[in-house]
């Protein structure tokens, strides 16, 4: 089992207006729509995690140098639709039932019911460790060990 | 040490993992329903780890459980339906008499052998096996895994409802048969994954993981002990035993992966190396070589050289030879590669990885690129190959050590 990091932003897909315009049905299929995804997933055993993010008017920059004070401000931060506005994280068989789970969250409906096609970062979760005995016996045995350094 | 007439906490787990399978076997027998007895055995294991290290162990614990269980299972039943719980419970109260049936070994193995059913995944069999057999809780194996609890409940049910709906029932293959034949591969490929696990839950460091490794040498003694003609299943204890023999040394205080030549060797387990070797010495004298043997083979000669230089490459690079006429698999050809590079030169590694782009993981490949041409003398094509093998690892310990060996030869010159 790997476990994948997937990325929802505020990229639109194809929707040309925000969620606040829609009508409250096709707002209401929106929501069931995820409501069922994560009930699968939950029954399935995959879904490790998931969050729902608040946008940039409650969020804050820190800096410190190590010395003075942190410095805390409300941005500047990257293009709206660059902000991760949530994210699951799946522990699955393969690459290819990731991308399966990411396709089903990017085809949530939208206006008129039509998939919305919002693009899904998927990106593989790194590990503390090689991920089993083999691999990291061949590793240390090989190129992580055969010379020493 | 004072007697307090309390349990000590770890022999009573080690009799609870003992006895999980046996009691399960019994209940799965008299109610033919191993879904619902395995939920019944879970909650008696976590009743038992509660009360028993309080109030000392009962009379006969096997008994204890069985009644516990079977008291579950009755209520579960007659919830559902009332007919069939008084045979059950007739049944059930035979069963968990105390003039009742002794141990019975062969239910140990029956329950394997169902957990370890081809239908699963195998990371669904792995998850079953370890909560059915090994006794754990869903609360532990979760935390080997690092997933939620309730994840992991869901994997287990899922995991029960497939055998069901695939019709497996629940008794041995008749010994000697194709079937038992197939299903004993799929046990002992099961319990290798389960000691491959280990390395991962050593990962989280703070989570009170299970050791999956020391839970993978009892299943696979088990086996052994019930199967001892098995070659194979011999071939897979003695690997486990002559790998794990050199956990005290492979990982540094913060936890960080030490390589071979680099492991103090005076804290490898001589008496595990001592009883993997007389295991597999054993096993390679029927005749009848497998692929466990043979990756024992390969440990056995790392695990008896005094030092690191002293190591015998040529015969691992004629055992990796070998092992990769059987199995045809480029990771095999991949270590035979690193071997034949130790035994005859860079230039004999190098030859033997054309043709396995995209046939093995790419850091790993990128890896041994490296090192070979490192050995070689071209630092400029081992720091190339060392950097995309640390963009494309997909763990910590190592595209540290992979980055740090580009950053050495970058400065140093190799």
């Amino acid at each position: 089992m790997t476990k994948y990091f997937l990325i929802v932003d505020f990229q639109p897909g194809i929707a040309e207006t925000p969620m606040e315009e829609w009508q409250p049905d096709e707002i209401e299929a929106h929501l069931d729509y995820y409501r069922r995804l994560n009930r699968e997933l939950v029954a399935s055993g995959e879904l490790v995690q998931q969050e729902v993010l608040t946008g940039p008017d409650l969020a804050k920059v820190v800096t410190f140098d190590g010395v003075t004070a942190p410095v805390v401000t409300d941005g500047p931060f990257q293009e709206f639709k660059e902000w991760i506005a949530g994210y699951q994280i799946v522990d699955v068989d393969s690459e290819e039932r990731a991308i399966e789970i990411a396709a089903q969250y990017s085809a949530v409906p939208g206006p008129g019911g039509a998939p919305i096609q919002q693009p899904i970062t998927v990106r593989r979760v790194m590990e503390f460790a090689p991920r089993s005995t083999p691999e990291m016996e061949d590793w240390l045995e090989t190129a992580g060990g055969a010379r020493r350094a | 040490m004072t007697s307090t007439g309390v349990a000590d906490a770890a022999p009573i787990e080690d009799l609870l993992r003992e006895l999980a399978p046996q009691v399960l076997g019994v209940l799965a027998r008299q109610s033919g329903d191993f879904d619902a007895a395995e939920d019944a055995v879970q909650e008696a294991l976590i009743a038992a780890a509660d009360h028993w290290p309080r109030d000392g162990l009962p009379e006969s614990p096997r008994a204890w459980l069985l009644r516990t269980a079977g008291r579950r299972l009755i209520d579960q039943h007659r919830s559902e339906q009332a007919r069939s719980s008084r045979e059950l419970q007739t049944g059930l109260e035979a069963a968990t008499s105390p003039a009742a049936t002794p141990p019975d070994e062969d239910d140990t193995l029956t329950v394997l052998f169902l957990c370890c059913h081809p239908s699963l995944t195998p990371a669904s069999a792995i998850a079953l096996t370890l909560r059915a057999v090994g006794g754990l809780t869903t609360a532990q194996i979760a935390s080997a895994f690092l997933v939620p609890e309730a994840t992991m409940a869901q994997r287990i049910s899922r995991a029960k409802r497939t055998i069901r709906d695939a019709g497996a029932t629940f008794r041995m293959p008749a010994a000697g048969t194709p079937e038992h034949e197939a299903a004993l591969r799929n046990v002992l490929h099961v319990l290798y994954l389960v000691f491959n696990e280990g390395y991962v839950s050593s990962g989280g460091s703070e989570l009170d993981a299970p050791e999956l490794a020391d839970e993978a040498i009892r299943l696979a003694r088990l086996v052994h002990g019930q199967l001892p003609e098995d070659a194979e299943a011999a071939g897979l204890l003695a690997l486990m035993l002559l790998i794990d023999a050199r956990r005290p040394a492979r990982v540094d205080a913060s936890g960080d992966p030490i390589p071979l030549a680099d492991q103090d060797r005076s804290r490898w387990d001589r008496a595990r190396i001592a009883e993997g070797v007389t295991i597999l010495d054993a096993a390679i004298a029927t005749g009848r070589v497998g692929e466990y043997q043979f990756q024992a083979a390969i440990a056995a000669i790392h695990d008896r050289a005094p030092t690191a230089a002293e190591t015998d490459w040529s015969q691992i690079a004629a055992l990796y030879e070998m092992l990769e006429r059987i199995t045809g698999s480029p990771v095999v050809r991949l270590n035979r590669a690193v071997a034949a590079g130790m035994a005859d030169g860079p230039a004999a590694g190098l030859a033997l990885l054309d043709g396995l782009d995209g046939t093995v993981a790419a850091h790993r490949l990128e890896a041994v690129r490296a090192h070979l041409l490192e050995m070689a003398g071209d630092v400029d094509g081992a720091v190339r190959h060392y950097q995309a093998a640390a963009r494309l690892t997909t763990n910590l310990p190592e595209q540290r050590y992979l980055a740090m060996r580009a950053a050495r030869l970058r400065v140093e010159g190799g």
